[in-house]
């Protein structure tokens, strides 16, 4: 191995102190040599830290999962590994040689390589040159050797036990066949670390375990594999360790052996609640909407039911990938639902457009702000109008005078901070750009109000504002749906927490009962004791 | 205010400079007979120039106008010479137009084929499909009562002028204080948002598409009664007349950004360009040389102030 990466390592890399379970544990047993070491590694982005002192560490021929809470710094451990970020400090070393600076080439260099959850393919290409293209070195003006290319790619698919054709068209593949042609892409440029992101998150059950048999196969040839999931089954199916982040730090690294999913769940969740929820009591009105068995097959949402109230904040918890935005854009009629009902003030509702939505009193303001909320380059006057053109108009005419005192309305009630109302959307900071979107669904004077991760992105202040004015809506009587990946948030904000995992709602938790951990076992597909 | 309407301020400097040379240098060029002829000829390309900023201000392009509009010229030609009164001619010509248009816009909008694909396609098949009907030959014998609508010359001239007055004040003021006129400044900004907020973007593409045939369809009409005769190859290169105008009136090529009044000032520069280097003696060749060099300028312009404005808003954004 050592010979291997000696052109760009150098000295030997010295055994940090015992300072943290990850060693105790690795000193334990010691059977295989270490692949791959991260030590004290933190990073902050523009002063917001994601990682502070992570450690990691990976063995020849283990499965190693990551796990953790959304925003737990699983992705930014991933980035500094595969070089496409720079950590701040720490070091890594690979086969016991330290990588002074690392980046994506490198990384490539040195044997890992990583699959994503959606494959990056060219999918105009076959089988065999998406692998190729990772696999050959030489100068652009080399001449193409298509048989070797071929051969290669048949090696490296039957080295996984996969048959397919290497003259395929990607395109023409299904995802767990490409996820396949992606392992042998990374097998190709000779990956001795293979990194894992929620792989199985768009595989059926089958398909899962056609991957783990490669997985078990890769793993006997010595492959070291770092496994990312959300899902607890499969980590106790296939990981030999497993390492816990929470907060940008390393809470432990166990044996699978010695633990069970209770116990990595309460490693998962305990971060503090520290920012201050101003939540409100708000007597609870009558229904004004009822969810029955809703479904969208193209949204990947099924059997959906539940009420919501007059003055409730409904809070929406769950990983990535659960479907929490495709409920919300089932709802609000982006991806109509197929099956199932909906009923809004007693009477039952078909939504089939956003439009039709916002006919019916729905308001969306949704996650990313940028791509789909405000209108960059729009003055604040036409964000906010832009959902009610109506309210604005006198006989079809837009009337400038009411759209300005429309804009000055919410730019007083929501504190939006700014020169004039004809300032651009885009000249504001994130917070006010957030209440424009806000603006936007309150003068439409809807009934039901999503807010998809209403607070993502934006500064300490303007989100206890954003927090004050949810409950300043609630109690004038709006019904609020609050999606959020921060768990705090979620307990502090919602009066009831719907939990979603695979595409549905796994539990309902009231305020009283509900706190991280019985959130998190719900998220991950385990039912709360 | 001013920075509001920066690229229109600049360019009506621009004209006003390109006047002043001229009050200096060929004061000929401000009689009357002159201005009219030039109004009379741009006056189509400024049609066209209408709707193709509603095109490019929903995201998309059209560059098959010109080849509609030798078809609809050619079309309004034969449908007189077949006996429809005036009138019926007319609107035959313009329902010519809006139907070529919908054909590109049901394409560019329900198929999802790129606006610049589906035009492409009819720009040189209509062209192509218009030689083969006509075998080249130009329409004559044009009936009596259809050249100047039957009217008198300046009686003709007048009603073409104050229509074209009116189509350009109606725009301006639909898309400023219509609801409509915001959907199509919201689709070409962020189709998504405007999804979001209950706007079809589909059906906004599809009837900018359709207004714009019909302009088409109206300025060929508007040419076509101003000579005895119909080429069948009118309409060359009017496109690229008109999106070079739409530019250089400061609206964004991505959509979303522009106003008609920066059309109007931008096709008025490029226009006046060519008689004026005539006026000032300088061989004709230049024009498009200089028009290129003013499109360019306006879209260099346009970069640098959308690169610096990116910048200032990332700096206000993390003083608020």
């Amino acid at each position: 191995m050592a010979s291997e990466f000696g052109g760009t390592g150098g000295e030997r890399q010295t055994k940090p102190a015992l300072n943290n379970f990850a060693t105790i544990t690795m000193l334990r047993n010691m059977p295989r040599n270490p692949l791959f070491e991260a030590t004290c590694i933190t990073k902050s982005y523009s002063g917001l830290c994601a990682l502070s002192g992570v450690s990691f560490e990976l063995r020849e021929g283990e499965v190693h999962a990551l796990i953790g809470e959304n925003g737990a710094g699983k992705s930014t451990l991933i980035k500094i590994i595969t070089g496409a970020v720079t950590a701040d400090s720490g070091t890594l070393a690979v086969g016991g040689h330290i990588v002074p600076h690392n980046s994506p080439n490198i990384s490539r260099a040195l044997g890992i390589a990583a699959i994503y959850q959606q494959p990056s393919l060219f999918p105009h290409l076959t089988v065999a040159e998406n692998i190729a293209l990772a696999a050959e070195s030489g100068s652009v003006w080399r001449r193409v050797d298509w048989k070797a290319r071929a051969s290669l790619a048949a090696e490296l698919l039957s080295r996984i036990g996969a048959t397919l054709p290497p003259e395929t068209l990607v395109e023409s593949l299904s995802m767990p066949e490409q996820q396949i042609v992606e392992i042998a892409k990374a097998l190709g440029s000779n990956a001795k670390i293979l990194i894992m992101d929620e792989p199985t998150a768009s595989l059926s059950d089958r398909e899962v375990e056609s991957l783990f048999r490669v997985v078990a196969l890769l793993r006997s040839q010595g492959v070291g594999i770092v496994y990312i999931s959300h899902r607890l089954p499969e980590i106790s199916a296939i990981a030999d360790r497993v390492t816990v982040l929470r907060d940008g730090q390393t809470i432990a690294t166990r044996d699978m052996r010695d633990v069970d999913r209770a116990e990595l769940i309460r490693l998962m969740v305990g971060r503090e609640l520290s920012a201050v929820f101003p939540k409100r009591e708000v007597p609870i009105g009558e229904t004004v909407l009822d969810v029955r068995g809703l479904g969208s097959r193209a949204a990947g949402v099924r059997d959906i039911s539940f009420e919501l109230r007059r003055g409730e904040i409904l809070g929406l918890a769950g990983l990535v990938g659960s479907g929490r935005t495709q409920l919300a854009e089932t709802l609000f009629g982006l991806t109509p639902a197929d099956t199932g009902a909906v009923e809004i003030g007693g009477q039952v509702v078909r939504i089939q457009s956003p439009a039709g939505a916002i006919g019916l009193g729905i308001g969306y303001v949704p996650e990313d702000r940028r791509q789909h909320g405000v209108v960059l380059e729009m003055p604040i006057t036409v964000n906010v109008s832009l959902a009610n053109l109506r309210a604005v108009s006198r006989a079809g005419l837009i009337s400038d005078a009411r759209e300005c005192s429309l804009a000055r309305q919410y730019i007083g009630q929501l504190r939006i901070k700014t020169r004039s109302p004809y300032a651009e959307a885009g000249s504001l900071s994130g917070g006010n750009q957030q209440k424009v979107a806000l603006a936007r669904w309150l003068a439409i004077r809807p009934t039901v109000l999503i807010l998809d991760e209403p607070t993502q992105g934006v500064d300490v202040g303007s989100k206890s504002e954003i927090h004050r004015l949810m409950c300043d809506l609630a109690e004038a009587g709006l019904a609020i749906i609050m999606i959020s990946s921060e768990l705090p948030e979620i307990l502090g904000m919602s009066d009831r927490i719907a939990v979603m995992h695979g595409g549905t709602i796994a539990g309902f938790l009231s305020r009283k009962e509900a706190t991280q951990q019985n959130i998190l076992s719900l998220a991950m597909g385990q039912a709360p004791k | 205010m001013m920075q509001r309407y920066q690229r229109e301020i600049s360019v009506a400097a621009a004209i006003l400079a390109l006047a002043a040379v001229l009050a200096l240098a060929a004061p000929g060029f401000f009689t009357l007979q002159n201005q009219t002829d030039l109004l009379l000829t741009n006056m189509p390309a400024l049609i066209v120039a209408l709707g193709m900023t509603l095109v490019i201000l929903a995201g998309q392009i059209d560059i098959s106008a010109g080849s509609v509009f030798a078809i609809c010229s050619v079309a309004a030609g034969e449908f007189a010479k077949l006996g429809l009164p005036t009138p019926v001619a007319a609107v035959a010509a313009c329902a010519m137009g809006a139907a070529f248009g919908a054909l590109n816009g049901a394409l560019v909008a329900y198929v999802r084929i790129p606006s610049i694909v589906v035009t492409l396609a009819a720009m040189v098949a209509l062209r192509d499909g218009l030689r083969w009907v006509t075998q080249g030959a130009w329409v004559q014998n044009l009936p009596p009562n259809f050249q100047w609508f039957g009217l008198s010359q300046s009686a003709s001239q007048a009603v073409t002028f104050s229509c074209t007055v009116l189509l350009v004040a109606g725009m301006a003021w639909g898309l400023r204080n219509l609801a409509a006129g915001r959907a199509v400044y919201a689709t070409g900004s962020n189709r998504n948002a405007a999804r979001l907020a209950g706007i079809h973007p589909a059906l906004v593409t599809f009837s900018v598409f359709v207004i714009a045939g019909t302009l088409t369809g109206f300025a060929a009409l508007l040419n076509s009664v101003r000579f005895n005769q119909i080429p069948s190859n009118a309409g060359m290169g009017l496109e690229l007349k008109a999106i070079a105008a739409v530019v250089v009136g400061g609206t964004v090529v991505t959509g979303g950004k522009g106003t008609i009044l920066g059309t109007l000032l931008g096709l008025i520069l490029l226009g006046i360009i060519g008689p004026a280097l005539t006026f000032l003696g300088v061989s004709a060749y230049w024009e498009r040389a200089i028009q290129g060099v003013i499109i360019l300028a306006a879209v260099t312009v346009d970069a640098v102030r959308a690169r610096s404005a990116r910048y200032a808003g990332i700096h206000e954004g993390s003083r608020a």
